[in-house]
């Protein structure tokens, strides 16, 4: 049974968290509000303006679909079924997500110029999104109690009818929370389609500050990118009603069966590879073939080493600001019903589909009017990945307390513990692997940020994506190459300590 | 069960404090944790740079000695750092804005966020090289030229005019960077030139004959030196760059001038200004006249092949016609502000 009050504990850092996220929308409305309300209205009614609504829903929509798809499938093959080369998979699946999406972009319209448009904009936001899905159904896959599934085989269920009633289930509220930052990504990603030529709304307001430097079109179409992205979420939030009552026997997991897959595995084996080798094995022969080409002009390697440490810093306190910001409204988010919740949760992710020069601006905005000490510091710079990636880890630590038992939490409530010693001793426990996979994601997530890094960084600071974005602008890609490579070595530690971590926490549980 | 709500107010405030703290620690950790980290100072003269750091950081260095004050730069896109300079408003530590194009400079200046500069300092410029309000002075030129590979189309250094580019031989065999700033710069002048009309015929014109998109101009005289299309619309200099990098003999491509009257030989120019509000304006005056003096000149001559803005000076390294030679071109510089429509035009025709 839930109670319908939330205790101040998670509610007061929850507000925080919220209005920390909302920043970029009060400055959407200042801008707005300047128009007057016959020029919003101008922009709005556009035709263009339907035109690219429907354009970027289409994208974001197709992208979604197939992550989902080839998120969960991948999940499925890698934990539960004796496919050749299990290990691997399970690794390299969630590879992708160290690859920037432009430097994809980048990789196959320089090997195939006929990569453009709709189908190269869902192929490389697809190859680069899937693992957002991927991870976090990983971890519930590694969560769920095999005894229900039992129990419902030996109630006489198929194994199909088994995993669509029980497995699936039980799945949903990682796989929604994952698809929710697929759609929201592909919605506000500016890279790829802007290589890739074709136009979304990110692009749109890209352009109007780059070709009339008119900040307030691109204040109304954000704000209109804001209204689509609640909308979203709403609809995330009303497929995971329902869902919520996961966990119901104690908090052991044990190993479950493996599927075997007989004459199939083989082939899904190859279809795993395809995927991985689409995803992975191509962008980063690209960056090596770029590499070897550009060895002759040699590596800065002082500064290739400086760049790559300022990214490891402002990541590692971006994820550890954004998950600690994520945490109360995460537990609100899974275990409280309530209006005041539901603002919080949706507050959040309200800016999330906002281009990375929107937010990034609402901070200079802000920055340079109240926090002017810490204008251009990295403080503000952790704030600017807060704001830009808080999604990513609330939906990682929701998904995770969602399928832990609420009854754990009410047994030691009833013992006489205060909400924050339930938090502290068994709600997150509990969660930990999903936080630390919502805390990965936002590293890696970090790592990749070019627009907001490069107006908000400490002046003189490079970032691995702050120099391949100097060295691209001279087209050097031969230069470029090794920040390219050594963003995604850099990214894929986390990943692998992160997938072992998992691995170790299962063991640790049989 | 119910849960019980007694909490006991001062324990749950504490943790609550303990766990925003989580979140501080990390901010306060990292406000510490830099030690290279300097904030922008008001007394060091403050650069925005839209220009790449790999042009003109070696340039940029030179100012210290130039005005004698410690000069800091921070980098960005042109029009990314304009809009941040537009939002900074007076609270901006900028001093000087160095921008890749007019355009940035023009906005700024429209938004009455430049210091109108000293006659003295846009006097150094070529007549039409300077703001007519003084808002800003361009450093450096370039000029749109046709990239062409001589075993395909030799006959391009016959051409006077962009429109031989719609010949049917050429179907499907022009390179082009359609989000290049500077083509879109192009676009504007066949605008200014043409007419709204003569301009849209043009564009789909040029679209019926297959033009194929890359990426930028690197691109472009990628694919025309290896063959891969005939000719390349282009900047100048990206073709100065690769001979003075790779020898004349190994690249294959050439590159041809068109008539000065003619959209396809529009001149673009880099330029800076100084923010309204600078507390380092004598400082800022003497930076760009840096910038305008012959070693600062020669520096864009030589290292960045691009033309210089002011008279008698000549590239060492490449062999550039000089500005004064190509003839002024018809196309007047503010009138390149009017971008978004010339977006909305290649929008239109499905050039994107």
């Amino acid at each position: 049974m839930r109670s319908s009050r939330a205790p101040w504990i998670l509610l007061g850092p929850g507000l925080v968290t919220a209005l920390v996220a909302l920043l970029p929308i009060g400055y959407l409305l200042v801008r707005t509000a300047e128009a007057g309300l016959e020029r919003v209205a101008d922009i709005i009614l556009r035709e263009r303006t339907l035109a690219l609504v429907l354009r970027s829903l289409a994208l974001a929509g197709t992208v979604t679909l197939l992550s989902l798809v080839i998120g969960v499938t991948l999940a499925i093959l890698a934990t539960r079924t004796n496919i050749p080369g299990r290990r691997l998979l399970a690794v390299t699946a969630a590879l992708p997500l160290a690859i920037p999406s432009y430097v994809a972009a980048f990789a196959w319209i320089s090997a195939f110029p006929a990569v453009s448009g709709f189908g190269g904009t869902v192929l490389v936001l697809t190859s680069c999104c899937y693992p957002y899905v991927y991870l976090p159904v990983v971890a519930a896959m590694r969560r769920i109690d095999p005894a229900v599934e039992e129990v419902a085989r030996s109630l006489g269920r198929s194994p199909w009818n088994t995993f669509w009633s029980v497995t699936a289930r039980q799945l949903r509220p990682a796989a929604a929370s994952g698809a929710l930052l697929v759609a929201l990504y592909a919605l506000s990603d500016f890279g790829a389609p802007s290589l890739l030529r074709f136009d979304t709304f990110t692009r749109v307001i890209y352009a109007s500050y780059r070709s009339s430097f008119d900040r307030t079109a691109a204040a109304v179409l954000s704000l209109l990118l804001v209204v689509i992205t609640v909308a979203i979420t709403v609809a995330e939030a009303r497929t995971r009603r329902g869902s919520e009552r996961a966990r119901v026997g104690g908090g052991v997991a044990r190993r479950p069966h493996t599927v075997r897959l007989g004459a199939l595995r083989w082939p899904a084996a190859a279809a795993a590879a395809v995927v991985v080798g689409v995803a992975l094995v191509f962008p980063i022969a690209s960056l090596l073939y770029w590499f070897a080409t550009g060895l002759s002009a040699g590596v800065d390697l002082p500064h290739l080493a400086t760049s790559a440490a300022s990214t490891f810093w402002f990541s590692v306190l971006g994820a550890v600001v954004c998950t600690a910001l994520a945490i109360p409204v995460g537990v609100l988010a899974a275990r409280y019903r309530g209006r005041l919740t539901s603002f919080i949760e949706h507050a959040s992710f309200a800016g999330h589909a906002l281009p990375g020069i929107v937010v990034a601006l609402a901070l200079v905005f802000f920055g340079v009017r109240v926090a002017q000490p810490i204008y251009q510091r990295t403080p503000l710079l952790v704030i600017a990945y807060a704001v830009l990636f808080i999604p990513a880890a609330i939906g990682a630590v929701r998904a995770a307390v969602a399928m832990s038992p609420v009854r754990t939490e009410e047994a030691a409530r009833s013992l006489g513990s205060t909400p924050w010693q339930v938090l502290r001793r068994v709600t997150l426990p509990l969660a930990a692997p999903g936080i630390g996979a919502g805390a990965a994601l936002v590293l890696l997530t970090c790592m990749k940020e070019l627009p907001a890094t490069l107006l908000l960084r400490p002046t003189g600071t490079d970032t691995l994506a702050t120099s391949l974005w100097t060295e691209t602008g001279v087209a050097a890609y031969g230069a470029a190459a090794p920040y390219g490579l050594a963003l995604v070595v850099l990214a894929v530690l986390p990943t692998l300590a992160l997938m072992r971590s998992q691995r170790a926490g299962e063991a640790g549980l049989s | 069960m119910r849960r019980r709500l007694s909490l006991r107010p001062s324990l749950a405030g504490r943790r609550t404090i303990a766990l925003a703290s989580v979140a501080l620690l990390g901010l306060g950790l990292s406000a510490c944790g830099q030690d290279g980290e300097e904030p922008l100072s008001d007394e060091a003269l403050v650069i925005y740079s839209g220009r790449n750091e790999n042009l003109v950081a070696p340039v940029l260095e030179k100012l210290e000695d130039a005005t004698g004050v410690d000069v800091q730069v921070r980098y960005g896109g042109s029009s990314e750092l304009a809009a941040q300079l537009l939002e900074e408003g007076e609270n901006t530590k900028a001093d000087i804005f160095f921008s890749q194009d007019a355009g940035a400079l023009g906005a700024l200046g429209k938004a009455d966020r430049l210091e109108t500069l000293d006659p003295a300092t846009t006097g150094k410029v070529i007549e039409g090289f300077a703001d007519p309000k003084g808002h800003w002075v361009a450093t450096s030129a370039r000029a749109r030229v046709i990239a062409y590979d001589p075993a395909q189309a030799p006959e391009v250094t016959d051409m006077t005019t962009v429109d031989a580019v719609l010949d049917p031989r050429y179907k499907g065999k022009i390179g082009y960077a359609p989000t290049n700033a500077s083509f879109q710069s192009f676009v504007t002048a066949l605008r200014v030139t043409k007419g709204e009309e003569g301009a849209k015929k043009w564009l789909e014109d040029f679209k019926a004959n297959e033009p194929r998109a890359y990426d930028n101009n690197i691109l472009v005289l990628d694919a025309v030196d290896s063959g891969q299309v005939a000719l390349g619309l282009i900047n100048h200099y990206y073709w100065y760059e690769r001979v003075a990098e790779k020898g004349a003999s190994s690249v294959n491509a050439k590159i041809h001038f068109l008539g000065s009257d003619d959209p396809g030989a529009l001149i673009n120019v880099a330029g800076a200004g100084i923010l309204k509000g600078s507390n380092q304006k004598p400082s800022a005056t003497k930076a760009i006249d840096y910038l305008l003096s012959k070693e600062g000149q020669q520096y864009f001559a030589d290292e960045t092949a691009e033309y210089p803005v002011v008279a008698g000076i000549e590239s060492t390294k490449h062999d550039i016609v000089p500005l004064s030679e190509l003839g002024r071109s018809s196309v007047d510089l503010n009138s390149l502000d009017s971008l978004e429509q010339t977006l909305a035009l290649l929008d239109e025709v499905g050039l994107t």
